[in-house]
């Protein structure tokens, strides 16, 4: 990516996530109309076919995720974007993609739920992105963006990332960062990179043997063997990509810990708490999974309690907690249903901890 | 045998030597091998990409001697277009039985067929669900005893069998349409007509095609392999008409045939 | 003139060459294969005149026919 030829640009998240793409060297777009993203396919529809892409809609989130598969087996450096009703019915085409070892990147701006919902912001899916993406043991490499810059960035690394651990990665966001319009310094688009996929299917003459993509093992040890291999991947992705910002006090009386748009209501808490006399430090995750257990665990050793703030009953909480283990009480200052936690109560959960 | 006699009836090169596992005489091997044939016949091999679906086909990425994928239930027309709209050369072609095609597969299979999308469907239509132990299929015939429908299926309590040929006779992508029967040898001669015609309309890159194939299950059907076919020939084939339903290559041909023929146009 | 080759481990035994055979010439062996299966014969291979109807029909692809 071209650092050097950026340019300034005041335009929406979603319209950042798929420029974003575009720079990353994504050239193959399958998805489902669904509000709050629909500017992304509509983008890609419009942009794809200038830098040479195929933008398709397909018939459902069922379809496009399948497309996805295909393209990725063929080598292409595909996505999808969805919200989370979409999210859902791509459950099981992320398990083949993680079974048979495929890249993809996927975006989710998250809305309320569950069921229908609403097309408000929610981080509700955090389950979905690291616990689900279909069954068995696998899941989303899952980066967490908090403004429209990070969208656009994170979405173009994404690529990169999927190649390397060649599982699904998800950006996940929220219907407030698909739709808000920030400035951001935009990537030109790339070229795509050239195949480096020994392991797409496609016309080979007699110069390899042939290809099989498969998530099918009926040999217990054969399909222990390729999740251990996935497993692996995993531990080194947790070495190399977790990703997290920290924000506010040196001593900390309090921890706050939230991701996307929750941290950045958080980070006005932790200046507010300030003010009326109480240190916090805010820990942002960047990256979900793999997860940033090491600074949360740190500061909870200093802190004499943690906040953690979502825009979900209680599921971000849950991997806090397990970083924590223990040093400190945990309290949850959850929304959900389009709600996101306010300023003003987040400083109130602080004060009350720590008086 | 004598040096001077020649093979007449040779394993198909597109065929790997994994033995398949298939139940004696069930007709799903009769078509791996037709298939094979016209992908020898054609010399499209290392350009082929097959795509293996659930049901007891799910080990065709074993059994043919290709580029293979392996799709979740019923999205392989999915999984089909994504690859074609990255390779739009290479010979996609995707292999369904008809709970895989016509029950949870339906939507990706008309949209696949609705779009034109440039690949091949061969699609086995044995009335049952081979695979899960013979249960009631959306081509399982009135009357048909399955492991679901035990006292055979009744149309108020399961609806009726899906002509999916005929479905997708009603949309305008389609190239090639037709439905074999592997019962017999004259039938199995056309079968092989039908399979080798939908592949050269992909490689004539006219569009979708799809052939499919009136199949037996003697395990599930509770008949021997001998009656099993002789089922397909009367039962099933009055149910489901064998007919080539659509040639757009036969049309083009007409056309260019036209186009040369001696003392017409300049 | 005619020769079937039937692969008698691949057979499974299901009958189909046997019924098409025009001249009546395929029946299953006595003993069985490693499967348990009745293998397909050519009980009178001076018969055969290598039509290849037996390969046509067969599901096990286990027939090679020479003429
Ligand atoms: C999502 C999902 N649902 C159900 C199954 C179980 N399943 C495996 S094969 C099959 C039926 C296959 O029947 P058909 O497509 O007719 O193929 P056949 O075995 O008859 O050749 C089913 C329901 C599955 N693998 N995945
Ligand atoms: S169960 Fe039926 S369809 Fe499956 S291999 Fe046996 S006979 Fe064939
Ligand atoms: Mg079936």
């Amino acid at each position: 990516m071209s650092e050097t030829q950026r340019t300034r640009e005041f335009i929406t998240g979603n319209e950042a996530t798929a420029r974003g793409a575009i720079a990353g060297g994504c050239r193959y777009f399958f998805g489902y109309p669904i509000t709050p993203q629909n500017k992304i396919p509509e983008y890609m529809s419009a942009h794809l076919p200038e830098v040479g892409g195929v933008f398709l809609q397909a018939e459902s989130e069922v379809a496009a995720i399948n497309m996805v598969y295909g393209a990725s087996a063929a080598g292409a450096r595909v996505m999808t974007t969805s919200s989370s009703p979409g999210i859902s019915l791509m459950q099981e085409g992320l398990s083949y993609m993680i079974g048979s070892e495929l890249p993809c990147v996927l975006v989710n701006m998250v809305r309320g739920g569950p069921g229908l919902g609403n097309i408000g912001p929610a981080q509700s899916d955090y389950w979905l992105a690291t616990r689900g993406c279909g069954h068995g043991d696998g899941q989303c490499i899952t980066l967490t963006p908090n403004s429209v810059q990070e969208l656009h960035d994170f979405t173009a690394r994404a690529f990169e990332i999927a190649d390397r651990y060649r599982n699904p990665t998800m950006v996940l966001a929220d219907a407030i960062l698909a739709n808000m319009m920030e400035p951001c310094d935009v990537l030109p688009p790339t070229e795509m990179p050239p195949a480096d996929r020994p392991y797409a299917v496609g016309p080979h003459g007699q110069e390899r043997e042939r290809n099989i993509v498969n998530s099918l093992w009926v040999d217990f040890d054969e399909m222990e063997e390729v999740n251990l291999r996935i497993q692996e991947r995993y531990r080194q992705a947790a070495e190399e990509i977790t990703d997290w910002e920290e924000y506010g006090s040196d001593e900390p009386e309090v921890l706050v810990c939230a991701y996307g748009i929750s941290s950045r209501v958080c980070e006005s808490a932790v200046d507010e708490a300030g003010k009326a006399g109480v240190q916090a430090r805010l820990v942002r995750p960047k990256t979900v999974f793999p997860f940033p257990s090491e600074p949360i665990a740190k500061w909870a050793e200093q802190a004499k309690c943690a906040v953690v703030v979502e825009a979900s009953m209680g599921q971000f909480v849950e991997d806090v907690r397990l970083a924590v283990e223990g040093r400190c009480p945990v309290e949850l200052v959850g929304h959900a249903g389009g709600n996101i936690p306010a300023v003003s109560e987040v400083v109130a959960r602080i004060l009350e901890m720590t008086s | 045998m004598t040096t001077d006699m020649k093979q007449v009836y040779a394993y198909p090169d597109a065929l790997t030597e994994v033995e398949m596992r298939y139940c004696p005489g069930c007709t799903h091997g009769t078509a791996h091998r037709l298939v094979a044939e016209v992908i020898d016949e054609l010399g499209i091999k290392d350009r082929t990409v097959t795509l293996a679906t659930v049901g007891c086909s799910v080990y065709a990425y074993e059994y043919f001697d290709t580029d293979a994928v392996q799709c979740s239930h019923g999205r392989a027309p999915a999984v089909a277009t994504g690859i074609k709209r990255v390779q739009p050369d290479t010979i996609v072609f995707a292999y369904q039985g008809d709970g895989d095609l016509a029950s949870i597969g339906m939507a990706e299979i008309v949209h696949a067929a609705a779009r034109g999308e440039n690949f091949t469907v061969i699609f086995l239509n044995n009335a049952v669900y081979g695979m899960t132990q013979g249960q009631m299929a959306p081509t399982t015939l009135l009357g048909q005893k399955t492991t679901t429908s035990p006292r055979g299926r009744t149309a108020p309590e399961a609806g009726f069998p899906i002509r999916v040929c005929e479905l997708l006779d009603t949309l305008d992508g389609p190239a090639f349409l037709a439905r074999e029967a592997l019962s017999t040898p004259p039938h199995v001669r056309n079968a092989k007509r039908a399979i080798k015609r939908a592949f050269e309309t992909q490689v004539a890159g006219l569009g979708f095609s799809l052939v499919e194939l009136l199949s037996t299950c003697p395990t599930w059907w509770g008949m021997t392999p001998l009656e099993a076919i002789k089922h397909v020939d009367e039962q099933m084939t009055k149910c489901y008409p064998i007919a080539v339903f659509r040639d757009r290559l036969a049309a083009q041909e007409g056309e260019q045939s036209a186009e040369s023929a001696p003392g017409e146009g300049e | 003139m005619g020769k079937v080759v039937i692969d008698q481990e691949r057979c499974k035994g299901c009958m189909l060459c046997v019924e098409f055979c025009p001249k009546g010439i395929l029946a299953p062996a006595k003993e069985v294969n490693s499967k348990g299966y009745h293998p397909i014969e050519c009980n009178d291979e001076d018969e055969c005149t290598g039509c290849a109807t037996c390969a046509l029909m067969c599901p096990s692809v286990c027939i090679e026919v020479y003429r």
